[in-house]
């Protein structure tokens, strides 16, 4: 299958790793990954903070970018982010509409219905949970909030998860609870922020976990930011990092 | 911190409305957080209410059926507001009830002021009502020399505290067993000083003071959680039974009740009553449920009256059709007051009530206060829908399935309007030009490129996982309490004209 990355700006910028990892895991199952680029970001951050005067820009260069991808061949698009994803299915189209842009807001639909989460496709598309991974740590995962409830992954990461050959998956505690980012709440309400994280990483420490995953690489950046400010000595991996990995498993590649 | 010598009150501010406090949410919440008495009561609380809701939902197999078909005929309910509510004035009235139309917080207060002086009372007991705290009913007969009793157990301890109410269920959430001994210790007219914080120990307390109230009192004031157009009933729903005792041993009675309470059939209570107490108090049915249709309860008994010989229902609109005339924010109106949402909020648990500054907090709060008061660009309601993460753990539990998260989005997004159409061509605000410039670079993929590249250049600016510079000043909520990523040596587009141009293996 032709699959369109939809990297996502963070991941481009700041964690290329998880954009890295995605790839590499898509193409160890035979598929053929394109990264049309001239996507830039869906807009989230604008619709989500009151811009969504600015956020349609956003959201018709989106939709342009890889609306062309889909005519190119790409039978779908994939992001590793359940966040982005959810921008994309639930509010491009809204946004679209509230600006009385009706045409913009079907074609967004169009993309919408194509535009995957890394596990949903894994795991709904393609139809596989074992990728061929290996990660002989001790993991535990945190499903972020617009994968769980937004996107209703349910247990597709961990379905991938248990696969990984080696893995020590724990559970976390109160996992579904957030973790406190939410975007321009992590700054506009600093202190409510920080009270949830605290907790958050509270619950990380008592797993005794070398390791942090989730699906989406803002809520681990600011995890991770807590992580590292207490010292704990956790890190935070992307799922797709660990999809990637082929760690001690000699072999595997 | 608080101690507890004196009054353990928590009163963070006075508010300049029943619904709107006179600080904005994250100056509240800085405070509240802060309290760590505060934090352990709410943390134990929500969460042993949210067990139990958890527990008695999943017991039922169609629940989900049944949240689409309160939401269905909530929707109905909206679209047909005005015929639904001459309905039922017209089937109280032929009840022997009188129908009263509010049109703000002040015509209500004003017109049970003067139901009640007509009684010649001056005083009344209250069944636990959020629209007559909505506005301010109590503040304001006390000012035209009425007494207004709360007979809830938990408004009670509020109401003898001179505190405000922190929760829509629970009003008294905020406060442990300890500080509610103290209430009623230095409080409670008639207490025994001996009294223990014993849970039963306080409500046998509680008990004999407000049996005296309910023998001697003339009049009657509630609010309703339901009214039925098609036959003129309406419905409290509660747990302690002192409800009842309002509603059917004074002479008058007087229920206020917003707009949007009325349903349009008698069946469409099966939906709701069992809905609303698995919802709110985790029970699978509540304990009392009273109906009552205008005066007929007086004169229909065969064994002597049961309730009230007059009955007023006072209507109340106080914004609700300006927020019926939005299509999005509309939703809202279709609570049914449950607090599930409250107690799911991971922004509530650690915040309270009190944050919030309206007497509707949390997730329904920060879509409801701000829609009543009217989103202006600068109030301090303004601030109430970015009080939440948008983590939907709010839409997940509402019984009639308000997507608070969209809601919120809208709400923001009418902010931002609100303030530009305000600010006009003077100066936009720091964040409004932040938000231009970003969507500037990010519109362009050439542009986009050039930025996230020399982000790297912003390295010089970093010192040990933190931020320096004029970068850190922007950035000091978020990291003073969170080391900032380090920067990639190649951004992923990088990488990958590198691989495609063959530069590396890939
Ligand atoms: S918004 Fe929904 S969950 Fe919240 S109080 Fe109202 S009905 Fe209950």
């Amino acid at each position: 299958m032709r699959i369109a990355l939809f990297v996502t700006c963070l991941a481009d910028s700041l964690f290329p790793e998880a954009a890295r990892a995605t790839v590499t895991v898509l193409e160890r199952l035979g598929h053929e990954v394109v990264f049309p680029t001239a996507q830039t970001c869906c807009g989230q951050m604008h619709t989500n903070t009151g811009y969504q005067g600015h956020a349609l820009g956003l959201v018709e260069h989106h939709v342009t970018t890889f609306e062309r991808a889909l005519d190119e061949g790409a039978e779908a698009v994939v992001a590793p982010s359940g966040s982005c994803v959810g921008s994309v299915r639930h509010q491009h189209a809204m946004v679209a509409r509230r600006a009385g842009d009706e045409a913009l807001a079907q074609r967004a639909e169009r993309v919408a219905e194509q535009t995957f989460e890394l596990s949903e496709l894994l795991v709904d598309r393609l139809g596989v949970t074992d990728v061929g991974a290996s990660f002989p740590h001790r993991v535990t995962y945190h499903p972020t909030c617009h994968s769980l409830r937004m996107l209703r992954v349910g247990d597709k990461p961990l379905q991938l998860l248990r696969e990984v050959r080696g893995i020590d998956l724990v559970e976390l505690p109160a996992a579904d609870e957030c973790c406190g980012f939410g975007g321009t709440f992590a700054m506009k309400n600093a202190d409510t922020s920080t009270a949830m994280l605290s907790d958050k990483v509270t619950h990380v420490r008592e797993t005794r976990a070398a390791v942090l995953t989730a699906g989406d690489a803002s809520c681990l950046m600011h995890m991770g930011g807590g992580l590292r400010h207490q010292r704990t000595g956790v890190r935070t991996m992307h799922l797709a990092e660990i999809l990637a990995s082929t760690d001690g498993a000699g072999a595997v590649s | 911190m608080s101690t507890y010598l004196g009054m353990p009150s928590r009163r963070v501010q006075e508010p300049s409305s029943p619904i709107q406090g006179v600080r904005d949410f994250p100056a509240a919440a800085r405070q509240a957080l802060g309290d760590s008495v505060l934090r352990r009561n709410l943390g134990h609380a929500t969460s042993v209410i949210r067990g139990k809701r958890a527990a008695v939902v999943g017991e039922v197999p169609d629940w989900e059926a049944l949240r689409d078909s309160a939401e269905a005929i909530k929707t109905e309910t909206m679209a047909r507001l005005p015929e639904l509510l001459e309905q039922l004035e017209a089937n109280v009235t032929a009840a022997g009830g009188t129908v009263h139309w509010a049109r703000d917080a002040d015509e209500a207060n004003r017109i049970v002021t003067e139901l009640v002086r007509a009684t010649g009372e001056t005083e009344v007991v209250k069944v636990k009502s959020m629209a007559t705290q909505e506005i301010g009913l109590n503040e304001h007969l006390e000012d035209e020399g009425i007494t207004a009793y709360e007979t809830d157990l938990a408004e009670l301890i509020v109401q003898l505290a001179e505190d405000q109410p922190s929760h829509i269920l629970v009003p008294a959430i905020h406060l442990s067993r300890t500080e509610i001994r103290e209430v009623f210790a230095t409080r409670m007219p008639g207490v025994d000083p001996l009294l223990t914080s014993e849970p039963r120990a306080l409500a046998m307390a509680a008990r004999t003071y407000l049996r005296e109230l309910f023998l001697r009192a003339k009049v009657g004031v509630s609010g309703a959680n339901f009214a039925v157009a098609e036959t003129g009933t309406l419905t409290v729903v509660e747990s302690e039974g002192n409800g009842r005792m309002c509603l059917t041993l004074p002479e008058t009675l007087i229920t206020v009740m917003g707009i949007e309470k009325v349903l349009p059939r008698w069946r469409d209570l099966e939906v709701f009553l069992q809905l609303l107490p698995r919802s709110s108090t985790g029970e699978r049915m509540n304990p009392y449920t009273t109906f009552w249709t205008g005066t007929t309860g007086h004169t229909e008994g065969t064994t002597g009256p049961d309730g009230p010989k007059e009955f007023h229902l006072v209507l109340l609109d106080n914004g609700r059709t300006d927020v019926l005339a939005d299509e999005v924010g509309r939703a809202a109106l279709h609570c049914i007051r449950c607090s599930a949402c409250l107690n799911v909020c991971p922004v509530y648990e650690r915040t309270g009530g009190h944050s919030y500054g309206s007497v509707y907090p949390g997730p329904i709060g920060a879509i409801l206060s701000p829609q009543l008061t009217g989103l202006t660009g600068d109030s301090v309601n303004d601030s109430l829908p970015y009080a939440s993460s948008l983590c939907g753990a709010c839409y997940d539990v509402c019984p009639v399935k308000i997507d608070i998260p969209s809601i919120l989005v809208d709400l923001r997004a009418r902010h931002v309007e609100a303030q530009q159409s305000r600010t006009g061509l003077r100066v936009p605000s720091p964040e409004a030009v932040a938000m231009a410039a970003a969507a500037y670079v990010m519109r362009d993929e050439k542009r986009f490129a050039a930025a996230t590249r020399s982000m790297r250049w912003g390295r010089p600016f970093m010192k040990d996982g933190h931020l320096r510079g004029p970068l850190s000043s922007v950035m000091t909520g978020w990291s003073s309490s969170r080391d900032v990523p380090t920067l990639p040596d190649q951004t992923f587009r990088e990488w990958w004209a590198e691989r495609e141009s063959g530069g590396h293996g890939g």
